[in-house]
């Protein structure tokens, strides 16, 4: 989408010409202090409000402080599915910053550096050149001490010039971002962020970028948060009031949000001295009659599975929130993985079933939460709500959620119960009477002992065997409610792509090029993970082959996760799995590869099904 | 903990040893623990607190069987882990009374670190430690709390590993409010419970109370009728008397800390008591100044609110 301009130097007087891109990726590369991140949430922020499509990719470092950081942000007019595989634009802070992404960036690409700060290859061809003293006239620019810290805002700015952005309503949301910091630092950003515009980057680069605007469909306000967010304030729209976590990146900024939040809403979310105490805490509130929320990612979930069995043979509601990690252990712990979903589904001792749900992409986040709720309320259960790091740090804009219809207000049941209370009815749905309400006959002991119906502690075989059917019975309700998922591309043919949470993008527009070359593809993604909606059956079987896409391993039987548990339920030799463990979002690239290479080994290449 | 408050409306029923008689106690009979709920009946009588307002909690022990037998809104917890769970309740409804009951393993064993962040964060609840120096419900292995030397079944020649001092733990975690009593002293523990019950925040009391299958005779030393000694803390009663020098004042910790290294078996009554912002209360001084910034606005204001600012 660039063409040929090695020059760095300003050619003035040259007539600019105007590209028109459909959408772009640009990856910012730095260290973790320089604020890119800030960069890429303006520009994720400034796409949203003018309604085209964004998607952000970050990382961070697990050190704190320094360390490499980069920001990926792809902006586009349609919809935009994955981070992208390639950048077309790559901004370099340092030398490091440029040796460790250059491959990103695709051939014909810009190149944006700090000329202060690197030292190019110019002779290699395949990229288009533009150096920028951005240190130095950022310094130029705000003078003093606070230099460092303008650098981002200077790119911005330089960002603006190159893409022709509305920079009306970037000084708007710089404005919004810094107000709260003192005057001085508002001004400190706007000065660094005016030099960065003045820059005169399009007669270097004789051109300027332009987004193509399509026509503002329903004119649907958007807004752009990242997943953790999204997942929060989900929460705060189901009715959550109280929760209780303990720190652990990436699900940290949940707590932190929570914490500050909930107080505003009347609610309170505790900071307790490790996960055990969490989930006990936050189980403690539920059994007090209110829908309660803990977190983790991998190491504290595990952490948490010893309550959790209490949670589910006592059936108290309860919402867990795992946001994925590289693991095992401490692992990887700013990057991506989907290792969780066993642990979900079947981590705890006994038999103990509960929900397991994965948001697809940020909105999902969102949408998650309040599902969430709901079934834990509904059928008493915990509910595990499992996101991962991408989905976490990742923007995106959506439609704004109608608050007006979701929004829930939480409510106390107090009501006394008479003498025939039964908190586990055989023939109905759980019900507590929380401490405060009134009983006309015996008080409840919530119990993790079995207990009969009327929650009394029993060892009677015959009542474990049906209390243990009835914890059972209830998720296979939940799962004759869930909607059958739908086919995304052919409803049938030679490929049926089956993902979970945030591989949806990378999937989906897999299954669009895959199309395009003339091949039956379809894409199903499961939200619903345990237990599993019904009738999928009717669509594994309408394709040749199954290929279950997930970011995990593909264990000692040649089968990641999902795929197990898939070729568990159905026993389909037409499942099969494409997996991969670098930590990293997949690509769709790698998907693509996953299908050539499973679709060439005939092996398991046959059909159960004699109307295909 | 708490006294009962105003808004707490009385439910109108009395209640009485009757009423509050939950399942017949599956504890070995003589077992100290019977007297220590017997206990709790008479000071529920006393103070006739809204029935319906009333939570016992416990984790994994014997002791911890306690919520079944009192008729009162109740949760038989995990291991260790009932006061976290007590957190969430005590926290989330300050309308409720919580009363929370354990072994030692229980709580000063699996989960001797929540004890120690509950006591410093200073939550209204109360909590009874049924301290009878030995895993009762696992049938005799060593706890936190027995002595060198005691025969267990995890020590057959006798434990090698030094046991903790509840008192100088409990102390030093930051409890505003630390009592010792006698599961064979009726009257006195139900003294210590008006006195935890009355305590706004925090308030524990370790109760020595015997495991007559696994570990007979351990607290004699503490019974008169075992020719024993049954020594109570005097408490100041600042009245200017010379005799009332060497009393003991319950604000004084260091004075607590001598007292907690007295020789076994030691003196019973309060050994310390203090006043400090609960944690309830911290909290809701947090909300009263959040919702001041959000002026009456409605949870759907709020949060549409915040959305706007993400346009
Ligand atoms: C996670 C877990 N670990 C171990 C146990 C087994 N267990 C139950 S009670 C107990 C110790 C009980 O001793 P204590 O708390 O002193 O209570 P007591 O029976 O003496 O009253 C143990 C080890 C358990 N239930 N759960
Ligand atoms: S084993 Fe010991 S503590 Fe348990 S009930 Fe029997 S006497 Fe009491
Ligand atoms: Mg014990």
């Amino acid at each position: 989408m660039v063409s040929s301009d090695r020059s760095s130097q300003p050619i003035s007087g040259a007539a600019l010409q105007k590209e028109v891109l459909k959408d772009a990726v640009i990856r910012l590369a730095g260290n973790s202090q320089d604020g890119i991140q800030t960069i890429g949430g303006f520009l994720a922020r400034l796409a949203g409000r003018t309604a085209q499509e964004v998607m952000t990719y970050m990382t961070i470092p697990s050190t704190i402080s320094g360390g490499p950081s980069i920001f990926q942000v792809r902006m586009g007019t349609g919809e935009v599915l994955s981070a992208g595989d390639s950048a077309d634009f790559l901004v370099a802070f340092y030398q490091h910053s440029l040796e460790s992404h250059i491959d990103s960036l695709r051939e014909r690409g810009v190149l944006i550096y700090d000329s202060d700060h690197v030292k190019p290859d110019l002779s290699d061809k395949r990229f288009i050149y533009f150096g920028v003293p951005i240190t130095g006239l950022t310094i130029e620019a705000v003078g003093g001490s606070a230099r460092e810290k303008g650098k981002n805002m200077f790119v911005l700015g330089l960002l603006a010039r190159m893409f022709n952005l509305q920079i009306d309503k970037l000084r708007q949301l710089i404005q919004e971002r810094f107000a709260s910091k003192g005057e001085s630092v508002l001004r400190n950003a706007l000065l660094a962020f005016d030099a960065g515009f003045a820059y005169p980057a399009d007669s270097v680069l004789k051109r300027y970028y332009y987004f193509e605007k399509e026509k503002d469909e329903d004119g649907r306000v958007q807004i752009t948060m990242d997943g953790n967010q999204a997942l929060a304030y989900g929460l705060i729209a189901a009715g959550v009031r109280y929760g209780a976590g303990y720190p652990i990146t990436p699900w940290t900024s949940i707590m932190e949000i929570l914490r500050s939040e909930l107080p505003k809403y009347g609610g309170t979310f505790v900071q307790c001295e490790d996960e055990l105490a969490a989930i006990s805490t936050a189980l403690g509130a539920a059994y007090a009659g209110h829908t309660a929320v803990t977190g983790s990612s991998g190491p504290g979930l595990s952490l948490k599975m010893e309550a959790l069995g209490w949670a589910v043979m006592a059936e108290i509601p309860l919402i867990i929130v795992n946001i994925q990690r590289g693991g095992p252990s401490t692992g990887m712990p700013t990057n991506v993985e989907q290792s969780d979903l066993l642990q979900a589904i079947y981590g705890s001792h006994g038999d103990a079933p509960r929900v397991v749900i994965a948001p697809e992409n940020v909105e999902g986040c969102f949408y998650c939460a309040i599902e969430a709720a709901r079934i834990a309320r509904e059928f008493s259960v915990p509910v595990i709500i499992l996101s991962d790091q991408s989905l976490a740090t990742r923007i995106e804009a959506f439609p704004e959620p109608d608050l007006e219809k979701l929004m829930i207000t939480p409510q106390l049941d107090l009501a006394p119960r008479g003498a025939d209370f039964k908190p586990y009815p055989l023939d109905g749905p759980t019900r507590h009477a929380p401490p405060g309400a009134r009983i006309d006959g015996k008080y409840p002991t919530v119990t993790g002992l079995e207990h009969d119906e009327h929650g009394h502690p029993s060892a009677n075989p015959a009542i474990h065997m049906r209390m243990t059917a009835r914890r059972r019975e209830k998720l296979k309700k939940l799962a004759a409610s869930l909607p059958r998922p739908e086919i995304y591309g052919d409803q049938e043919g030679d490929v049926l792509l089956v993902g979970w949470g945030s591989t949806w993008g990378p999937i989906r527009e897999a299954v669009r090029r895959l199309r395009a070359e003339d091949k039956l593809v379809g894409h199903v993604h499961l939200r619903h993970l345990h237990p599993l909606p019904n009738g999928l059956e009717r669509l594994f079987t309408r394709f040749r082959q199954v290929f279950v896409v997930e970011m995990n391993d593909e264990g000692l039987y040649g089968f990641g996760q999902l795929a197990t548990l898939l070729r568990g339920r159905y026993a389909y030799q037409s499942i099969r799995s494409i997996t991969k463990t670098d930590g990293l979002p997949y690509k769709v690239r790698e998907i693509l590869e996953g299908v050539r290479r499973l679709s060439a080994d005939h092996v398991s290449t046959f059909s159960l099904y004699p109307n295909l | 903990m708490s006294t009962a408050t105003a808004d707490t409306p009385p439910s109108g029923e009395k209640l009485t040893r009757k009423v509050l008689t939950g399942d017949h106690p599956t504890w070995c009979p003589g077992c100290g623990d019977f007297a220590v709920l017997a206990a709790f009946y008479r000071f529920l009588e006393q103070e006739q607190i809204p029935h319906e307002k009333i939570v016992t909690l416990a984790g994994i022990g014997c002791s911890s069987r306690f919520p079944y037998f009192v008729n009162t809104h109740g949760g038989h917890y995990i291991h260790g882990r009932s006061l976290p769970f007590a957190v969430g309740v005590s926290l989330s409804r300050d309308d409720l009374h919580v009363f929370v009951f354990g072994g030692d393993g229980d709580g000063f064993s699996i989960g001797g670190n929540h004890l120690d962040h509950t006591a410093r964060k200073n939550v209204n609840l109360t909590y009874v430690i049924m301290d009878n120096f030995v895993y009762g419900l696992t049938k005799k292995q060593t706890s936190p709390t027995s002595p060198i030397g005691f025969k267990s079944k995890t020590d057959p020649t006798g434990a090698i590993d030094q046991p903790i001092n509840p008192m100088k733990k409990l102390l030093a975690s930051g409890a505003t409010f630390v009592a010792r009593s006698h599961a064979a002293q009726v009257k006195h523990m139900v003294e210590m419970y008006r006195r935890a019950y009355h305590h706004k925040g925090f308030s524990v009391v370790e109760i020595l109370s015997e495991c007559v299958e696994f570990y007979p005779g351990a607290f004699d030393a503490a019974v008169p009728r075992k020719q024993g000694q049954f020594i109570e803390i005097e408490e100041k009663k600042h009245d200017g008397t010379p005799e009332d020098e060497k009393r003991h004042d319950p604000s004084d910790e260091e004075a607590a800390f001598r007292l907690a290294h007295l020789e076994w078996p030691g003196v019973f009554g309060v050994f310390y008591e203090t006043q400090r912002l609960t944690k309830n209360e911290l909290e809701a001084q947090l909300n009263q100044r959040a919702r001041e910034r959000v002026k009456g606005k409605s949870d759907l204001e709020i949060l549409r609110d915040t959305f706007a600012k993400m346009r």
